[in-house]
């Protein structure tokens, strides 16, 4: 049995897997098929300062090995989730972090104020790259000045580990990176979904409401792969690796591109305790190339 | 779940059955499963598919399944004995109606019928005498008729007139009885007229709906239907919802 605990920040996780936001709910929506307290980490979808009704229907449609989404940041808002949500959730036995979602750097700041205050939340994943709402913070995500200025604004405010959540719909992510990095960002979780559309040729109409949307899957994860070994060779936060993860293997890819944690994402759709099967089979990995511990394999790739 | 039987219906058409080592989980009318499609490189998500009946003494689940795409058309060639990995039950339910004397009407068209011959077996078991109206384009159109007279009188229409009264479900005569609840599921245009009729006679109508889904229980947010009460999720906060909730134009 190797050892799988990682640090992000000052944050310790007892397993490098958490699931990624707005695939897993508040976690409440997995526990009939999973035992949460057996992962790293879980990421809440996007949360706001007030409510958001999202986009309309349709909002998905599946792709050559993945889909795409335009849910559009659907959420009750900050405070039905520390009235309702959080009450439920904070005693699980695994980290709870928040992605925090805005249009505005002064709704970044409250969502983030309200969640520093929240005992059992010990970090935030800030959501510059949303990119399915006009603002959904990719606005800010897309430029090395909006993602410095919205990090500055949220790490005065926020006291606990600050990870940033990356948009690939840029020309160069490393410098973002770097960008965020330098406003003392803890670290950087990416790939957020890619920008794509899908038309129907039979009625010559987009398939989502919103025209264009999310990419996600295993279609994704070469330039999620490439991202993240691109970023994590320079900057010297963790990386939290995402994107297409679909098995315990596509995860070592992800640690020997240098990722500290990965988060799994639309693969808890198809199959919704794959978080767990991955733990085991990192496990498996580990013992089998006789490591004992996960950072032994953290950007580890031979080239 | 192992296949126990493929039944092909029609050209379009088939039904599954599948049965389990173990007892069945306790299924509700409406209910729905999410079938991983295996060996079909085109299907990503799973696919959801209603609970068209539950053979409790058999301990059989079967599903009445369109071919409309590769998912679906790679289901119909399963064979008896292939093992095949679903998520079920999913989703919330149709209601009872408050007594045994209610009359009752099913409406389906197409394979909307799937989940009103399980509702009809129960409600025929809990002592309701349930009506079944079935509409489908033509004759061949029509499927489990003999199953759904088991557990209730049946009407039926054609588009094209080949069976039953011609015209669409919410033309045939029988809605000209007293009527205290509808049940309905079938094509989203369908449902809407029969939701109209509901409201312009005050009867109670419940609809299950069939929007596109990825994950079938509540975490993704992508099969929302607007209601009086914002976006719901149709896979856990639905398939079935009383049509008055519902923010059809109709």
């Amino acid at each position: 049995m190797a050892d799988l605990k990682i640090r992000i920040g000052e944050l310790e996780f007892k397993n490098p897997v958490t699931t990624a936001s707005g695939t897993f709910g508040f976690g409440e929506e997995y526990t009939d098929f999973m035992d949460l307290n057996r992962i790293g980490g879980i990421f809440t979808k996007g949360t706001t300062i007030r409510h958001r009704e999202g986009n309309a229907y349709p909002r998905m449609a599946e792709t050559p090995s993945g889909m795409l989404n335009a849910v559009g940041l659907q959420n009750k808002g900050v405070d039905y989730f520390i009235s309702s949500i959080y009450p439920r959730i904070k005693d699980y036995d695994t980290n709870i972090m928040v992605n925090v979602s805005g249009s505005t750097i002064e709704d970044y700041v409250a969502t983030a104020e309200k969640v520093n205050e929240l005992d059992k939340i010990p970090a935030i994943e800030l959501n510059i790259s949303c990119p399915n709402v006009k603002q959904g913070g990719m606005t800010f995500g897309v430029s090395c000045a909006g993602a410095a200025e919205v990090v500055r604004a949220v790490r005065k405010a926020y006291s606990k580990t600050l990870i940033v959540k990356l948009s690939p719909n840029v020309t160069d992510i490393v410098s973002i990176a770097q960008a965020v990095e330098d406003e003392g960002a803890d670290s950087v979780s990416l790939i957020n979904t890619l920008l794509g559309m899908a038309i129907d040729a039979e009625t010559r109409k987009p398939y989502l409401s919103t025209i264009t949307g999310g990419l996600s899957g295993p279609c994704v994860k070469p330039v999620a792969l490439r991202m993240v070994w691109q970023v994590a060779k320079t900057v010297k936060i963790p990386v939290i690796g995402l994107g297409g993860i679909m098995n315990a293997a596509d995860a070592i890819e992800f640690f020997l591109a240098g990722a500290t944690a990965i988060q799994i994402g639309t693969a808890n759709f198809i199959d919704p305790a794959i978080s767990v099967k991955v733990v085991e089979g990192i496990n498996e990995y580990l013992d089998r190339h006789g490591y004992s511990s996960i950072y032994d394999i953290i950007g580890a790739l031979e080239a | 779940m192992v296949v126990s039987a493929n039944i092909p219906l029609g050209s379009s058409h088939f039904l599954l059955k599948f049965t389990h080592k173990e007892k069945l989980p306790e299924m509700l009318p409406g209910q729905f499963v999410q079938v991983r499609v295996d060996n079909a490189p085109g299907v990503f998500l799973r696919r959801p598919i209603s609970v068209n009946f539950v053979d409790k003494q058999r301990n059989e689940l079967w599903l009445l399944v369109q071919k409309v795409g590769e998912g679906t058309r790679k289901m119909s060639e399963y064979k008896t004995g292939d093992v095949v990995n679903m998520l079920l039950p999913l989703g919330n339910s149709f209601t009872m109606p408050q007594s045994t004397q209610s009359r009752l009407l099913l409406v389906g068209g197409g394979v909307g019928i799937a989940p009103l011959l399980y509702m009809g077996s129960l409600l025929k078991q809990q002592g309701c005498n349930p009506m079944f109206l079935l509409g489908a384009r033509s004759a061949d159109g029509l499927m489990q008729i003999d199953d759904f007279k088991q557990f209730g009188d049946v009407f039926i229409t054609t588009e094209d007139g080949s069976a039953g009264e011609k015209g669409f479900v919410t033309q045939h005569s029988i809605l000209q009885q007293h009527i205290d609840k509808i049940y309905t599921c079938g094509p989203t245009p369908m449902m809407q007229a029969v939701a109209r009729f509901a409201q312009n006679n005050a009867i109670e109508c419940e609809a299950s709906l069939e929007n596109k889904m990825a994950c079938g229980f509540g975490a993704c947010l992508c099969c929302v239907t607007q209601t009086q009460s914002g976006h719901k999720c149709v896979c856990s906060e639905g398939p079935v919802f009383n049509t008055k909730e519902l923010s059809w134009q109709i």
